[in-house]
């Protein structure tokens, strides 16, 4: 009823703007906000959605009309909805707080704004945990222009991880105990095995120093216990996209998760990549595909066979999955994979800052490793760690020659640090050297691969068409680097969580170059409002232009920002709990059009 | 002069300090121990729980330990602390209160607390208070939570208490310990909210406490069979 409803009014608008040939079209857009159940099979609970359902509607825009849409808040509690990597007004972003005051229980709100962009977006509520509760929705902007590939039809699929606790009760049991949720910790069972295979002192010394940093290297997923969902449905449940053989089917992938990463495939067929975060890019034919938490990818696959192919999704700590189907008649099922093995995380994601990494030349050297106690591991040249037989150069210039890296089998084994302190328990057989990605820590116990071993995507891959803007020096750097404790569940941005933080101040006119240096242990999706992400993968003008940019634990990621929109903006981690506790800025950009304010920034945040 | 400065600077400080967006109240309650002990003769019930309220930079605790013997309906301990916890480390936080001792026999006590809680190297959790009064104490309580799968957990337990002075009336010497040693088999039924769990607690004390705790006509020496649940909410 009430999506019939919105059909009629986003036809009208369609209709008024046929009418008024050369005037903006300008749609209208109704939205309630409700409590809806949530059904995964598994559990029911009551959840937030709107217009009666979860997810809510897929609102369908053009690219270059004027859209109004009207919020109803049916709640008994504040709320808000946030459109999701969308150029617009500041005041029309949706953050209470910082855009806007919030839209108050039974009031109505009235979003007004042009829409400048085109691709596959989302939008969702700002407002306490409503996000993981439910308050979700996709967009779908249509391009003024004729894009770059063809497609026969198209589908959203909207990934969801919908947990049976409420959002409140999942922050005070994190902060009661941060590995409440943590069912995947390393058992005696575990240890026994180890020992095993690698010997009892190895292990001992394995365990001994995780043990010593009191961190746990299953620590990849903070909450688990979620019933992941394809556009609202479990694996159980099925969602279906219907072809007929020989079509070329686009799937626009949202990630609406509150705090879980996918990796994402289907089995048997190619995925061609030709969207990221919205913004076309150089195709890119892909076997698999990990999307952060918030991030959009848009693929095109052309099944020929009349079968059904299910779309798996397994989160990336491996401890759920869900598929959905494409198929050529309803209730078909195709084959569901077993999950893969959990992965480990290793010495190299562990809180460890490497400074000065540069991702264009993968240059390493000289960089340093903040130690989680604060000391400081200089110089390990990791570069040479990919050599067989390589040497490590040490920062007094000694080497330790000799070192077999070509067995790569180094369960436990001790790296000697120039002060004759040990790092036990660095496990070299975790270690991916077949494929290296600049994007995680050489060594990286999170490195993704393809399941049947062909091609997963890299942010490294991504080359945009069409810059959007001139590219040109940064005029400024700023340094972010991504903070928390994760025994007390505070997560933070320079050492400061958000309550006690100064805002980012940006001026009107500049580009600022974002260096992000994750120093936890967990990978974090960093997303801007307001202003696109262009993140540095070394293609200078062709870098992809991002609205969440993901960074890898023990990695440093660049991106610059052309800052080009007045106005208060947020800046955060998405996973919603990280960014509720404290991993969260307000940005502020001073001057403006009227004012042209100077580009010409003196201080450096932090 | 001095000190009106100094209050002056306190304040402003304070002010300075305060947050930019309103701080997030947490609160929780949790019950370790919550178990029937039967041993040689006696027979109680015990707690060990704590509950508490406040923010990432402040909490306020209460914690409170007992044993309830059902043969003479008595609280043989009764212990309540309030305590006042901020973080001084990464895995650390400072403790201060006050705790009260009320058992049905013996003398009531006031203590002033000073202590360290926190998370030590290899999971060790635990506990370092020092007990101010005429009759000063030490205790230092170690746990450590081992996983033999994901649901099911041992978790050993050491508590020393150390008189720091003689205590006749509730039969303490000075440096006369008591030791305690438990080990608990628990399995997580409900979430991590209820674990029921099974194993042995022990107690002994040690050195001129035992002679006195052996001149009230008790055993220095207990070992006891536990059955309970932690809780957790």
């Amino acid at each position: 009823m009430t999506i019939g409803l919105l059909r009629r009014a986003s036809l009208l608008g369609a209709g008024l703007a046929a009418a008024l040939s050369g005037a903006a079209a300008a749609g209208e857009y109704n939205l309630t906000v409700d409590r809806v159940p949530v059904d995964t099979g598994t559990f029911t609970r009551i959840g937030i959605g709107y217009n009666g359902a979860t997810p809510g509607p897929v609102l369908r825009f053009k690219e270059g009309e004027d859209v109004t849409i009207n919020v109803t808040n049916n709640l008994s509690e504040p709320t808000s909805i946030h459109w999701h990597g969308l150029i617009l007004p500041f005041e029309q972003d949706g953050v209470p707080g910082i855009s806007y005051d919030g839209i108050a229980p039974g009031e109505t709100f009235t979003y007004r704004f042009p829409i400048t962009q085109s691709g596959t977006y989302w939008f969702h509520s700002h407002s306490g945990f409503q996000e993981p509760d439910g308050a979700y929705g996709a967009i779908v902007i249509e391009p003024k222009k004729r894009e770059p590939f063809r497609y026969d039809r198209e589908y959203v699929v909207q990934l969801t991880d919908a947990h049976p606790h409420s959002g409140d009760r999942i922050m005070r049991n994190l902060k009661m105990m941060p590995d409440y949720y943590n069912r995947q910790q390393r058992t005696l069972f575990d240890f026994l095995k180890d020992s095993k295979e690698m010997g009892l002192d190895a292990a001992l010394s394995e365990r001994g120093a995780w043990g010593d940093m009191r961190m746990m290297p299953t620590d990849i997923e903070d909450l688990q216990g979620f019933t992941p969902l394809i556009n609202g449905k479990s694996s159980a449940q099925n969602w279906t996209g219907l072809f007929t053989p020989g079509e070329r089917v686009r799937l626009r992938f949202i990630n609406s998760s509150a705090m879980t990463y996918f990796d994402i495939r289907i089995p048997g067929l190619k995925m061609t990549v030709v969207q990221a975060d919205g913004n076309n890019v150089l195709p890119v034919p892909v076997d698999e595909f990990r999307i952060a938490v918030a991030e959009t990818y848009d693929v095109l696959i052309q099944p020929t066979e009349d079968k059904a192919y299910s779309v798996f999704a397994e989160s990336m700590g491996r401890t759920s999955s869900v598929r959905g189907t494409l198929a050529t008649a309803e209730g078909m099922k195709g084959d569901v994979p077993d999950l893969r093995k959990p992965p480990l995380l290793t010495m190299a994601d562990m809180g460890m800052a490497h400074e000065g990494m540069d991702h264009g030349s993968m240059n390493m050297s000289g960089s340093t490793h903040t130690m989680p106690d604060g000391s400081t591991m200089k110089g390990m040249d990791h570069s040479t760690m990919n050599m067989p037989g390589g040497t490590h150069t040490m920062p007094d210039g000694s080497t330790m020659k000799g070192m077999d890296h070509s067995t790569m089998n180094m369960p436990g084994g001790t790296h000697a640090m120039p002060d004759g302190s040990t790092m036990k328990g660095m496990d070299h057989s975790t270690m991916n050297m077949g494929s290296s990605d600049p994007f995680y820590a050489p060594g990286s116990g999170l490195m993704p691969a393809a399941a049947n071993g062909g091609k997963f995507l890299s942010y490294n891959d991504l080359r945009t068409q069409k810059p959007l803007y001139p590219h040109r020096e940064a005029t400024r750097e700023i340094e972010l680097r991504l903070t928390g404790n994760m025994e007390r569940y505070m997560w933070s941005i320079n050492g400061i969580k958000y309550a006690d933080a100064e805002p980012i101040r940006l001026q009107y006119g500049e580009r600022v170059r974002f260096k992000f240096v994750n120093e936890t242990m967990m990978t974090h999706p960093m997303h801007l409002h307001g202003m696109w992400s262009i993140l540095d993968t070394g293609k200078g003008k062709w870098n992809p232009i991002k609205h969440v940019v993901s960074v890898a634990p023990g990695t440093t990621v660049f991106m610059e920002t052309e800052v080009d929109a007045p106005g208060q903006w947020a800046f955060h981690c998405h996973l919603s709990y990280h960014a509720d506790s404290g991993m969260f800025r307000k940005v502020i950009v001073e001057g403006g059009p009227e004012g042209k304010a100077a580009a010409l920034p003196v201080k450096t945040e932090g | 002069m001095f000190t009106r400065y100094a209050a002056l600077s306190a304040l402003s400080a304070f002010l300075l300090a305060s947050p930019a967006s309103a701080e997030q109240l947490f609160w929780g309650i949790q019950a370790e121990q919550l178990e029937w002990r039967s041993g040689e003769g006696s027979e109680a019930f015990a707690w060990d729980a704590d509950a508490f309220v406040g923010t990432d930079e402040l909490k306020v605790v209460w914690r409170s330990e007992a044993e309830y013997a059902t043969g003479p309906n008595s609280f043989e301990t009764l212990e309540n602390q309030l305590r006042l916890q901020v973080p001084v480390s990464t895995f650390f936080d400072a403790v201060a209160g006050v705790r009260y001792d009320s058992p049905d026999e013996g003398p009531h006590r006031t203590y002033g607390v000073l202590g360290l809680h926190g998370l030590a190297k290899q999971w060790f959790e635990v506990d370092a208070d020092l007990y101010l009064s005429e009759y000063p104490s030490a205790r230092f309580e170690v746990e450590y939570e081992g996983l033999i799968t994901n649901r099911v957990t041992f978790t050993p337990s050491i508590e020393l208490d150390v008189p720091l002075a003689d205590d006749e009336a509730t039969s303490r010497a000075a440096f006369g310990p008591k030791l305690e040693v438990g080990g608990r088999l628990s399995y997580d039924l409900l979430d991590r909210a209820i674990a029921p769990y099974v194993g042995v607690h022990w107690e002994r004390t040690l050195g001129e406490s035992g002679r006195l705790v052996r001149a009230e006509g008790e055993d220095d020496d207990v070992v006891s069979l536990v059955v309970g649940f932690r809780l957790m909410f």
